[in-house]
């Protein structure tokens, strides 16, 4: 096995670095900015329990090796990459592929770009000296360890702008894929920057092929929306039950615009998916919402931070999970309403279904608000299946797990229906539904 | 607005300059060196006349607290306390042994009756009228320990009290004379490794009040001890263990105040409750500690522990709080529902003004079968303050059928204070039912048109509101408190409107 350490994994990380600064991307600013980001890391070492903002994802406990970065794919690696994206094919998207955490020009669609959309490779970027646009990749907050290490580390991704007033017709897909080589660690960091006026659709998918085991993903995006922008964001969780994956976004919202995202998670031994949002000008609205449908002995953490800097900005997040086995899911949702933030209309709502007397969910939806004159609400429910409305279904023949399935489907399918687009909703929906079909 | 913020400026300075008990009585004591080590722990032990094992509790609980640091993830910021600049004992000087409450020393007779405590066996207290038709009866008589610094001066009732089979004495007393009750349940829900505050209280408690209630007994009285913080430099660190044996009922009353002064003072309590098989607690306190001035100097800091664990099988412990003092609140009341069936209850009303910080809330840890809690917290801010609830609900494997309903409202008055909310929910048993709703918000213009609208001042509009916003609270506490908390609310909401 090409493990470079067991246990001391806080440790190892650091060695990790050291072994392959030489080979990563950039030089200049950006070379300073992944050692400022590396030094961010070691200050703060691994996330445990004892940090507040980890306190039900202890990744020392949790993360047991530290992998080495995965090597560049080989044609081997391209073609078992192709064969696993192949049966997630999404009808009308422009596909574009981070094998291993390397984009893949073979395997991605880069042809008749539309009028104001500009897709390029972030190693392409980096190569060609510094540049504004590599320097906002950078520019994320190194306070969070894990996105420091994303920092120091990110050897690709996808650097997609769309000029001001361009709507664009075709939805954009980023697809994460690990090939199955060795269990190896990959880092990559995407930024997406939509003009005034602009609008797009992203999705993001998360997968594996069959031989991949026991691999590490960790991901960063940057999204800037401009002022009176629509921005869709849909993000797909299905890599390997054994497989790690800490994923970080980082929205700010212009003036007038709208953002709305949908999140489903059912892969992946140990998530996180961290999101900042913050509002930077007037008049905006994000809603978010997100499934968990966890089994086994996943572990899915869920941190949303809704940031309301300026007033009279709306922020609606609601949270489902289904958690059976001895599953465990974690959501922690935290809205600050600044001191000037008036009028600021927020709202969170995270529900928890539990399955089975081993599984766990562990929800802390906060609020600090420093502001008077606004309506904050949030609110919180844990429970099991109704049991009279399970005894109804099997009143009318329906056998037990088929009629928990369709419970289930109704308490996911409100948060699925909250995807606009349509084909991207049937695939959130054809995903719930493989989910639930292995149970039965 | 400038206006009107001035109206609100000027109206928060009569708002602090409004605090009723902060005159100080002038009275010799009996103090412990300055400063904290093992002979102060020694020193009070002795003064206390307490057994050999009493000491070895407290010296083990000091060793341990010098290896703790002081907690952090609390939202209050507070310049750092020097435990050795404190006074942990000071007692009125005594003239000579007691033997009835009129050799009590007349300044402190006087300052119970400025604070409106009834030390003489009175059946009410001050502002509660006799039912119509003349006498008072019984069970509206209250049975009250004060607790002045360091000690308690006078408890009453105690002889009606004995006659129903109820000990309610100081905890130094019990100490000496039911040692076997204390050292059965004394730590044993606040361990003293719990947390820093808890530990050192441990050491250099110096009193409290003690209350077993014995099987199938229903107090025939509320009980009640009204602590006061008098000397200056001085910590008041007291503990209070109350037992409900099975079957028993015991409605507890607790109240605070102290002098004001310009310098910070340490209140670090610890209070434990036991209810066993079918018992049930009330617990219920109206926190009035002097706030501070309207700059945010001086002020208590109020770091306390207080547990409760439903240990029998349909027992029963109910916290119920009206907390508007204190520079610093950090407080969580506490149910560990271990016994089937068991419930626990939370009710709190939080004001904070001027630049109080409040971080205060519960924890229902359900470990026992179909155990029910419920939370309803209500935290008004205004001034400059800032005001957190923070609250744990947690079912562990074992708690099947666990149902907790939680409801936490903020209100903000003004645009400079902060209101908060960190709730943490855990469900570990499939059968648990959480739920959990939490509003913050400002009174609604279309509320106070509509009441002024009818011929009410804007003032007494938002009156009614708040009074509205927190009944829930209010209804809870014993009749005899919910004069005072009414008078409480009234004085920290007037003149808040902005």
């Amino acid at each position: 096995m090409n493990v470079v350490a067991k246990t001391e994994t806080g440790r190892a990380v650091g060695d990790g670095f050291a072994l392959v600064r030489d080979r990563l991307p950039g030089g200049g600013k950006i070379a300073d900015l992944r050692r400022e980001a590396f030094e961010a890391y070691e200050r703060a070492g691994l996330p445990h329990r004892r940090i507040e903002d980890w306190k039900y994802t202890d990744l020392r406990a949790l993360m047991r090796e530290v992998l080495p970065l995965a090597p560049r794919p080989d044609a081997a690696a391209l073609s078992r990459a192709a064969a696993a994206t192949k049966p997630q094919l999404i009808g009308g998207v422009r596909r574009l592929v981070l094998v291993d955490g390397v984009f893949a020009p073979s395997l991605s669609d880069l042809g008749n770009l539309e009028k104001g959309l500009t897709i390029r490779p972030l190693r392409e970027l980096l190569d060609a000296g510094d540049s504004a646009l590599s320097t906002q990749a950078f520019a994320f907050d190194n306070s969070n360890p894990m996105i420091a290490l994303n920092g120091a580390m990110a050897t690709d991704g996808v650097v997609i702008e769309v000029a001001d007033g361009t709507v664009l017709a075709q939805p954009l897909q980023i697809i994460h894929v690990a090939s199955g080589g060795a269990p190896a660690a990959m880092f990559t960091r995407s930024l997406l920057r939509l003009g005034r006026d602009a609008g797009a659709t992203l999705v993001e998918s998360h997968l594996a092929a069959d031989v991949a085991t026991a691999y590490q993903t960790y991901n960063a995006l940057v999204v800037s929306i401009g002022d009176n922008a629509r921005f869709e964001h849909v993000r797909l969780v299905e890599d390997a039950f054994d497989a790690f994956n800490i994923s970080s976004v980082n929205v700010s919202l212009g003036a007038h615009a709208h953002y709305s995202t949908f999140g489903l998670t059912s892969g992946a031994g140990v998530s996180r998916y961290q999101m900042t949002v913050t509002f930077a000008g007037e008049g905006s609205r994000v809603e978010t919402n997100g499934v968990n449908l966890l089994n086994g002995k996943q572990h899915a953490d869920t941190t949303l931070f809704m940031d309301h800097a300026v007033p009279n900005c709306a922020s609606r997040e609601a949270f489902r999970a289904v958690v059976d086995d001895r599953a465990r899911s974690v959501f922690q949702g935290r809205i600050i309403v600044r001191p000037d933030a008036q009028k600021t209309d927020a709202k969170m709502m995270t529900r928890a279904l539990l399955l089975s007397d081993e599984a766990e969910a562990d929800n802390k939806p906060e609020l600090e608000i420093f502001a008077d004159d606004v309506t904050c609400g949030h609110g919180a429910t844990t429970g099991a299946l109704d049991e009279s409305l399970l005894f109804y279904l099997r009143a009318r023949g329906l056998p037990e797990k088929e009629a928990e399935a369709l419970l289930i489907q109704a308490f996911v399918g409100e948060a699925i229906e909250q995807i606009a687009n349509d084909a991207l909703r049937e695939v959130a929906i054809a995903t719930a539904q493989r989910w639930l079909e292995a149970r039965v | 607005m400038p206006a009107v913020q001035e109206t609100v400026e000027r109206v928060r300075r009569i708002d602090v300059d409004q605090y009723r008990y902060g005159f100080e009585t002038l009275i010799e004591s009996d103090k412990a060196p300055k400063g904290l080590s093992e002979d102060t722990v020694r020193f009070i032990s002795a003064k206390k006349n307490e057994p050999a094992w009493m000491l070895e509790w407290r010296l083990e609980a000091f060793r341990r607290w010098l290896t703790m640091t002081e907690p952090t993830w609390a939202r209050v910021n507070y310049p750092k306390i020097d435990y050795q600049d404190i006074y942990y004992y000071a007692a009125p000087k005594p003239k000579k042994t007691l033997s009835s409450i009129d050799e009590i020393d007349p300044e402190i007779l006087k300052t119970y009756e400025k604070l409106g405590i009834p030390l003489r066996e009175v059946a009410i207290l001050e502002g509660v009228e006799p039912p119509p038709g003349g006498e008072p009866s019984a069970n509206r008589k209250i049975a009250v320990d004060a607790v002045f610094d360091s000690v308690s001066v006078a408890t009453t009732f105690q002889k009606e009290l004995k006659k129903a089979g109820v000990i309610f004495m100081p905890i130094s007393e019990a100490i000496r004379e039911h040692p076997e009750l204390v050292q059965k349940y004394l730590g044993s829900v606040v361990p003293t490794s719990d947390n820093y505050f808890a530990t050192l209280n441990s050491a250099v408690f110096s009193d409290g009040s003690f209350v077993y209630v014995p099987p199938g007994v229903r107090c025939p009285m509320e009980l009640s001890t009204y602590f006061r913080i008098n000397e200056r430099n001085t910590g008041q660190f007291e503990r209070t263990l109350i037992i409900a044996d099975k079957g028993s009922y015991v409605s507890y009353l607790e109240g605070c105040t102290a002098p004001q002064r310009d310098e910070n003072q340490l209140h670090a309590a610890v209070v434990e409750l036991v209810a066993l098989d079918d018992a049930e607690i009330k617990y219920s306190t109206v926190q009035n500690w002097y706030p501070g001035n309207s700059e945010g100097k001086g002020g208590i800091y109020n770091f306390v522990t207080k547990r409760g664990d439903c240990r029998g099988k349909n027992s029963k412990i109910s916290w119920t709080q009206v907390e508007t003092g204190s520079a610093i609140t950090w407080k969580y009341p506490s149910c560990i529902l271990r016994g089937d069936n068991s419930s626990g209850e939370f009710y709190s009303i939080a004001i904070s003004n001027g630049y109080q910080q409040v971080d205060s809330g519960t924890k229902m840890i359900h470990l026992g079968k179909n155990t029910s809690s419920r939370i309803i917290s209500k935290g008004i801010a205004a001034g400059k303050s800032q005001n957190t609830y923070r609250g744990l609900v947690s079912a562990h494997r074992k708690a099947t059928g666990a149902r907790n309903y939680t409801a936490c409202d903020s209100l903000l008055i003004g645009d400079k204070c902060g209101a908060h909310t960190v709730p943490y929910v855990e469900a570990k048993n499939s059968s648990a039912t959480f739920e959990h709703e939490a509003t913050t918000s400002k009174i609604s213009e279309d509320v106070l048109f509509y009441c002024i609208q009818r011929g009410l001042s804007q003032e007494e509009a938002v009156g009614l509101v708040v009074n509205g916003f927190v009944k829930d609270v209010l209804q809870q506490l014993p009749m005899e408190f919910a004069v005072e908390a009414q008078k409480l609310i009234s004085i920290s909401l007037e003149g808040s409107v902005g």
